[in-house]
This record gives C-alpha cells, sequence and structure tokens, in this order.
C-alpha cells in the first residue's frame, strides 16, 4: 500500500458537552473517606489466612519438601506445593499468548526447582496470619543450590549455567536444538545498514545497562478464595485484569472459566504489574484442602518486591549514524533484555519502539530474551520502551552535541510522521510525533533559561522523546436506562486510574445527558462481557468505545421506543441532546427523562450493550524538557524544573490525562535517580522496602508542568489515544542529556544515583 | 496482489526474499499460499487454525484483532510481527 504523507493537523477541534471536561470521579468520596473496599479489607465468616514459603536461593533443585511439623502446629489448616496441582494440559493460555504450563505453574509454586530468591515453594492456611507464618518456619525443605546468573550477558555467556533443560533458543519461531538461557533471538532490517553508516559523516556507539525496577503500586497483590462445595471458585483480588485471573486461576487448577467467578476488588495501584497472577490459584487450592473455607492471602512488601514481576535490567548497544546537515543515515540496535525465571520479557516491544520516533532508512535491531535468576519479569508502563529510550535518546542528544544542531531541531528534522515505514514493517499511521516536538520547542521551558542551582551545583537541561503503541483487544459494556432518567453503567475494567469517570463520559456525550446522571460500576467476571486488562493503554480507548456502541444502542432503541408512542416512523423521531423529537412535527418532543419515566409502561426496560474488539489504538509520542542540578562533590541530583507534552489524541478528562502524563514522568524520574533491584552476588536483593528502595515523593520533585496535544486518532469515535505508558518512556533519557549538560559526562547506567554519578566523574578525570 | 514483508529471520524459507506478492483475501489465505510456494512458513507462523501465541499480523500497519481472519486487500501490506502487551 501507498502512502502519501500529508502533514498531520490537529483534529480534535470538536466541541463536547461533556468529553473535554473534568467532572468529579464517581468513586472518589468513597477513596478519601476510606470506605472504598480493597482486597485486604474483605471479611468472610470462617476465614483462615495463609502466607506463602519463599525460596531463600536464587538457583537451587528442591530435594524435597516435608509439611508433617507445620500440619502438626495447632491452627493449621492446610499446606500444598506444586504437588497439589492436578494434571493437565502442557501449555497454559490465560489470555496474554501461550507459555509452558511447567513455566507458568512453576512461577505459581516451584516445582523441582527454584530459579529465584522469593520464588512461591508452598504455603499454609491457618486461623490466623502469625499462625500461618510460625507454621512456614517449620516446613523442612532440602535445597541444593546452584550458581546464579543475574544479567543478561551472563546468561549469554557460554559457560553459563542453564537455568532450564527443556528450554531451546527460538529464531522467530523457529526451534533451534541449542539448549541456552536465551529463550528467544529476532531481528528486524529495513535497507542496508552497512551502506548507511558508509553514508554518514559522524557515527555515535554506545553500550548501556540499566538495573531492574519494580512498579512500586502502594497496595500489594492480595487475594480471598473461597472453593465452594459445589466446585465453583469465587475470587476477591487486586488485579488489573479480572478475565485474565479467571483463565488464570482456571488453567492453573485445570477446571472450565465458568467454574470461576473473580470479582476485582478496588485497586491501589499496578502499572502492569498487577496483570500477571501469583498466588489466586494457592488460595484456591488452599480453600479446598481445608474443607472449603475462605482463605485470604496479602503480600508484605518484600515479597512484592523479591516474588513479583518486576521490569527487566537490560544490556544495550546502539548505533547512528548522521550527515554532517542532521539526517539520520543508519541506526543498529542490539537489544539484551533479562526475562527473570522464565521467559518472557518485554524485548519485543523494545526493538519495535527503539528508532520507532525517526524515520530512518537503514536499520538493524537484534534482540534477545535471557532468562536469569530474578522474578519472572512483569509488564511495567510502555514495557522494554524506556530502556530503549534510555540509550536511543542519549546517541541523539551526543549526535546534536556534535553536530551542533539543537537537539529537537535534530529530532524534527528526522521525525517519523504519518507514512514514514517503522524499522519493524509497518508504516507509520496518523501520528503527532511533529506537533509534541513543536509544542516542546515553543513551550516556555525550553525558551526560558536554565533554572537557576539552588545549591550551588551545576545545572543543566536536557531533552528525551518516547513512543508507545497502545493495544485494543476486547471489552463489554451493559447500559440499563432507570426510570428517573438516569442509567447504570456495567463495564468489566478494573478501575485504576479513573476509567469510571473516563467510561461514563462517553455515554453521557452520545445520550445527550449530564456525567451525573451516569452511574458507572465495575463488575464481577459473572455479570459482563469478557474484557480484557486495564493495560497497555487500552482502558478509555476499548471500554470507552464499548460504551460508546452501548449508549448508541440505548439511543437506537429509545428512538423506537419515542416512535412507538408518538404512532410514527422511527426514520421520522431523532435524538440529539438528550431530547428525543420528530423531524417533522415540532409539538413531538420529549427529554431522555420524560421519555425514561415511561418505559415500563410502553414495553419494558431498555439495555443497551456494546461489545468491541477494536484495532487502530492509535500511538502516543511523548516528550520531557528537564532542567537539573548536580552537586560536583556528592553526585547528588535534583530535578529543578521538569515538562511533559503528550499526544493524547482527544483528552477525555483531561485531569486524569494530566495524572497519567505526571505521574508517568514522576515513576521515569524515580527509574533514572534512584531505583534499583540492589543484588548481593548470590542473587539476594538487598533492598526489598520503601525505605531502601528510593521512589521519589512530593518532597523531591517540582511541580510536573503538563500540555497536552490532540492529534485525533482517526480509529476512535472521539479520536482518543491512550496515554498511559509513553510518558514513562523518555524521562530517564531527559534527566540523562540534562546531568550530561549539567557535568559533561554522559551516563551509561541506570540508574543515575550519586555513586553512579560520581564514578562516572571520577573515570573522567 | 498483497505484498507480504518476510521477518528477516524467516527468509530462509523465501530465498532470502523480504517481501513477496501473494494472491488472497485473508491472511489466512495469505499464509497457505505461501507455504505452498515455500513450503515451512505455515508451521512457523501457525499453531492449528491460528496464529502463535507470540506472534500478531498486522495488515496496513494495523494489527489485527482477529488474527488469520483478518481481510487482506489487493494492494494491502502484511507483517507479521511479535505480540505485544503493555502495563
Amino acid at each position: 500500500m501507498t502512502t502519501t504523507y500529508e502533514p498531520n493537523k490537529v483534529l480534535s477541534n470538536k466541541e463536547y458537552k461533556v468529553v473535554g471536561t473534568r467532572p468529579i470521579r464517581p468513586d472518589g468520596a468513597d477513596k478519601v473517606t476510606g470506605r472504598a473496599q480493597y482486597g485486604a479489607d474483605l471479611q468472610l465468616t470462617g476465614l483462615l489466612y495463609a502466607k506463602t514459603l519463599r525460596s531463600p536461593h536464587a538457583h537451587a533443585n528442591i530435594k524435597s519438601i516435608d509439611f508433617t511439623k507445620a500440619l502438626a502446629l495447632e491452627g493449621v489448616k492446610a499446606a500444598v506445593s506444586a504437588k497439589d496441582f492436578p494434571e493437565t494440559k502442557d501449555t497454559a493460555n490465560y489470555g496474554l499468548g501461550d507459555s509452558p504450563m511447567n513455566y507458568f505453574r512453576g512461577n505459581i509454586l516451584a516445582d523441582k526447582k527454584v530459579l529465584y530468591k522469593g520464588q512461591a515453594i508452598a504455603a499454609v492456611a491457618a486461623t490466623s496470619v502469625h499462625i500461618a507464618e510460625a507454621a512456614l518456619s517449620l516446613i523442612d525443605v532440602e535445597y541444593e543450590v546452584l550458581d546464579a546468573i543475574l544479567t543478561a550477558p551472563q546468561g549469554m555467556a557460554k559457560d553459563s549455567p542453564i537455568l532450564h533443560d527443556d528450554l531451546f533458543t527460538k529464531e522467530f519461531e523457529k526451534q533451534t536444538n541449542v539448549n541456552s538461557n536465551i529463550a528467544e533471538h529476532f531481528q528486524h532490517k529495513m535497507g542496508d545498514i552497512d551502506k548507511g553508516f558508509n553514508e554518514a559523516d559522524i557515527v555515535v556507539e554506545r553500550t548501556f545497562d540499566t538495573s531492574t525496577v519494580h512498579q512500586g503500586y502502594i497496595e500489594p497483590h492480595n487475594v480471598t478464595a473461597l472453593w465452594n462445595d459445589d466446585g465453583r471458585v469465587h475470587v476477591w483480588t487486586s488485579t488489573q485484569g479480572a478475565f485474565t485471573v479467571r483463565a488464570a486461576v482456571a488453567e492453573a487448577l485445570a477446571i472450565t472459566v465458568s467454574k470461576v467467578k473473580v470479582t476485582p476488588m478496588e485497586i491501589g495501584g499496578g502499572f502492569g504489574g498487577k496483570i500477571n497472577v501469583y498466588e489466586d490459584p494457592v488460595a484456591a487450592l488452599l480453600s479446598k484442602k481445608s474443607g472449603h473455607n475462605p482463605v485470604k492471602m496479602v503480600m508484605s512488601r518484600a515479597e512484592v518486591f523479591e516474588g513479583t514481576g518486576p521490569t527487566p535490567g537490560s544490556h544495550m548497544t546502539v548505533k547512528i549514524g548522521a550527515k554532517n546537515n542532521g539526517k539520520i543515515v543508519a541506526a543498529q540496535a542490539n537489544l539484551q533484555m533479562e526475562a527473570g525465571a522464565y521467559p518472557g520479557s518485554p524485548v519485543g516491544a523494545a526493538a519495535m519502539c527503539v528508532f520507532t520516533a525517526y524515520d530512518i532508512s537503514n536499520v538493524t535491531i537484534d534482540g534477545y530474551d535471557v532468562v536469569v535468576n530474578k522474578p519472572k519479569t512483569a509488564a511495567y508502563r510502555a514495557p522494554g520502551a524506556p530502556n530503549a529510550a534510555f540509550a536511543t535518546e542519549q546517541i541523539i542528544d551526543e549526535l546534536a552535541e556534535k553536530l551542533k544542531i539543537d537537539p529537537l531541531e535534530l529530532r524534527l528534522q528526522n521525525a517519523a510522521k504519518e507514512g514514514t515505514r517503522r524499522a519493524d514493517g509497518p508504516i507509520h499511521p496518523r501520528i503527532g510525533c511533529v506537533e509534541v516536538l513543536e509544542a516542546m520547542k515553543e513551550h516556555d521551558h525550553y525558551q526560558s533559561p536554565l533554572t537557576p542551582a539552588k545549591n550551588g551545583g551545576k545545572v543543566g537541561r536536557g531533552v528525551g522523546l518516547g513512543f508507545w503503541f497502545n493495544i485494543g483487544m476486547q471489552s463489554a459494556c451493559n447500559i440499563s436506562v432507570n426510570n428517573d432518567g438516569t442509567v447504570n453503567l456495567v463495564e468489566g475494567s478494573t478501575d485504576i486510574g479513573g476509567s469510571r469517570a473516563s467510561i461514563a463520559m462517553h455515554a453521557a456525550e452520545v445520550l445527550g445527558i449530564s456525567y451525573d446522571d451516569v452511574k458507572p460500576q465495575v463488575a464481577d467476571t459473572d455479570s459482563i462481557g469478557y474484557t480484557a486488562i486495564t493495560g497497555g493503554s487500552r482502558t478509555t480507548f476499548a471500554t470507552g468505545w464499548a460504551a460508546y456502541e452501548a449508549a448508541n444502542d440505548v439511543k437506537s432503541q429509545l428512538i423506537d421506543r419515542a416512535a412507538t408512542i408518538w404512532g410514527v416512523d422511527a426514520d421520522s423521531v431523532e435524538m440529539k441532546e438528550g431530547i428525543i423529537r420528530s423531524k417533522t412535527d415540532t409539538e413531538l418532543n420529549m427529554t431522555f427523562k420524560d421519555l425514561s419515566a415511561q418505559l415500563n409502561d410502553t414495553g419494558g426496560p431498555i439495555v443497551g450493550r456494546g461489545a468491541v474488539d477494536p484495532s487502530g489504538p492509535g500511538g502516543s509520542f511523548c516528550g520531557q524538557i528537564c532542567d537539573v542540578e548536580v552537586d560536583p562533590e556528592t553526585g547528588k541530583t535534583d530535578v529543578l524544573r521538569f515538562t511533559v507534552v503528550q499526544d493524547a489524541g482527544k483528552a477525555i478528562h483531561p485531569s486524569y490525562v494530566e495524572g497519567q502524563m505526571q505521574g508517568g514522568s514522576v515513576q521515569g524520574i524515580g527509574w533514572a535517580l534512584n531505583e534499583e533491584y540492589y543484588y548481593s552476588d548470590d542473587g539476594r536483593m538487598n533492598n526489598p522496602t520503601f525505605l531502601d528502595y528510593r521512589m521519589p515523593t512530593s518532597l523531591d520533585l517540582p511541580m510536573i508542568d503538563t500540555v497536552i496535544v490532540e492529534v485525533a486518532n482517526p480509529g476512535h469515535p472521539y479520536g482518543v489515544r491512550g496515554v498511559g505508558e509513553a510518558n514513562i518512556v523518555s524521562p530517564q533519557s531527559a534527566v540523562a542529556n540534562a546531568i550530561k549538560s549539567a557535568v559533561g559526562t554522559r551516563m551509561q547506567k541506570m540508574p543515575m544515583n550519586p555513586a553512579a554519578i560520581m564514578e562516572q566523574l571520577w573515570s573522567n578525570e | 496482489m498483497a505484498t507480504v514483508f518476510i521477518p528477516s529471520l524467516m527468509q530462509e524459507l523465501t530465498d532470502g526474499q523480504s517481501q513477496l506478492d501473494v494472491l488472497g483475501s485473508t491472511v489466512r489465505e495469505i499464509i497457505n499460499q505461501l507455504d505452498e510456494s515455500h513450503p515451512g512458513v505455515k508451521d512457523r507462523l501457525m499453531d492449528g487454525f491460528k496464529l502463535k501465541g507470540n506472534i500478531t499480523v498486522a495488515v496496513d500497519g494495523e494489527v489485527s484483532p482477529v488474527g488469520v481472519l483478518a481481510k487482506v486487500q489487493e494492494n494491502s501490506e502484511v507483517h507479521f510481527l511479535p505480540a505485544l502487551g503493555g502495563g
């Protein structure tokens, strides 16, 4: 297909009644008064409490597990290990791709071998959490300790210990016979990379390393499960995807999904980390084994750090060549990412994002998914893309410096546009890369002198540019009309960032009623159609679209009903701004509320349905401008001013878009300056608390300024692009470029904490 | 005919060719057609009646939610890509 490039335009100039306003979130009052029900709040009759025994070793064979002494402790009701999983098929699929069953179950309860410190081995249910904890110390486990590998290069080394004797490297789904820690190698090629570098006047190549980082959600994982006597399992849990939990529990326990009901509780953050399932099937097993009592499990912070999925550390070499006029002519990347204990790092996404912001004719990208003795990685906002951007955006900055071109000008000169072919093949649809860069360039922050130092340090400014694809996937929504003129909206996306509001706003806009007249609620898996995860920046896009469809279904039925009441043809009736009226007879009109009051006497209830599986989610570009002050004596870095610019397509609820932009930026700053799993040589995390795993607080940061750019996504009725992820892609590189500007040293390792900066400064002396 | 872009690590099956013009009105027909001319393509991409779990297909730049059932136009571009998730 040939696409002719036409400059992007800001399309979202259409005025709406509800879309684009900033109403109060419907769950706000319960949350600020403490009445909202989180998983740990749940109380049920006969409730038991369970705790998990976790591996003290990063790599070991399990020789034996003996529950005898633990089960003898008064108050202990049940104990389980991997042996309690029933026989089942070889492959698990719970909506996120295929996985060997032994890997999937192994990350829930290890069988025969532990692959990271903190991996679950067994669990005990008791009448109190303290008895359960005491019982753990009475379980006898015999280990054979093995050497651990902690980084991708270590895992790829020829003499490396092999984690899995059944793991053979795949090359784009071609199964090789090489037993290795490299689960997969893939490659994207475009143009002629050698020719491209030969044409370049300047080439910059550097190697970068980033550490393992956790999402840092404030609410720990929790679950309560009841395996009923009739064989049905009810799970109450904190999750980003109730249907994902349903499928995972069914797969793990070898029962059908109709036997499992999942009720999503309120969720205190996830950022991708609450997609994977950990203790939910274990709680169900314990419930069954204890005589069908409900069993609650709540992780400690250390368990969250050590037993759930962080985002991977990485080792990356990036090389870019440009002409003296600034035109980039070649780019090459070698991306090695830690999958953790089982295959599945986000290196595929990293490879698809590493050069996506730029129009480059000659590109080669190699990606490696490498298993290591760390927790199996999970998604974290734009998984893989921040690692890749940390490398690319610093190389771009260095090119700009050497070519003496303004860094935003260089990006604009090479920016991807509608019609640009990506290195992985497809052509960009309508995107907002240029608009974001122009908004950054015009912003007061970029036009102003550097923010003065507060503490006598050296100041510098950096910029970064990031991209995330976003995803579509399935969503369902039902809307029923109440006879007081309000509607109940039922949807299946767990609400992390205010999505009840943005979804309700879609319906209110269609129906022409006020936002307050839409009563949204998140339903359990028995009460709504299949809805995929709250993740991939898809919820407002896809579930909002389902609400749009459901509201249009209601609208159509209301028109039919009014036509019936008036005895006219439905084609002669229309509904606009909450008024149903005849197109030909001005006497025939009534409000949504008037008609709602008549439903029971004129044909019964009206219920609308929306079910979607859309493509065209519309990727989002986001850029950051950052001023820092670096103390050259200690390496301490303070962020003095920070601005984030993002293309939202159409901001349904601008406050929540700004919240996402600020949240992603703050997490990116924490990732840049402080956060890391600090490992001992034998694979133990030395900082599994929020005291020692240092995340930024409001006291560490200035106000994060936001600019929403709206280049409407033609793939959505209101032009929405998801905004939950692109904002975390380039804060790290903006900070790195600002540090370079301040103290003159290029940071090739993340985090860029005081020790790392001083090490780099001293190495330059 | 649609233009199918062959992933670089699959080009061993297509004699090094990176693009092929293939007849077919759906991705499934395209893969079947490709497999006839270049045996092994179907095994690499499909598991039974669907794409392998870790592969997606993009038609004219948009990842298809229906996999091999996606419609393909006369001048479409077809790309096979690693599956993406999100946080």
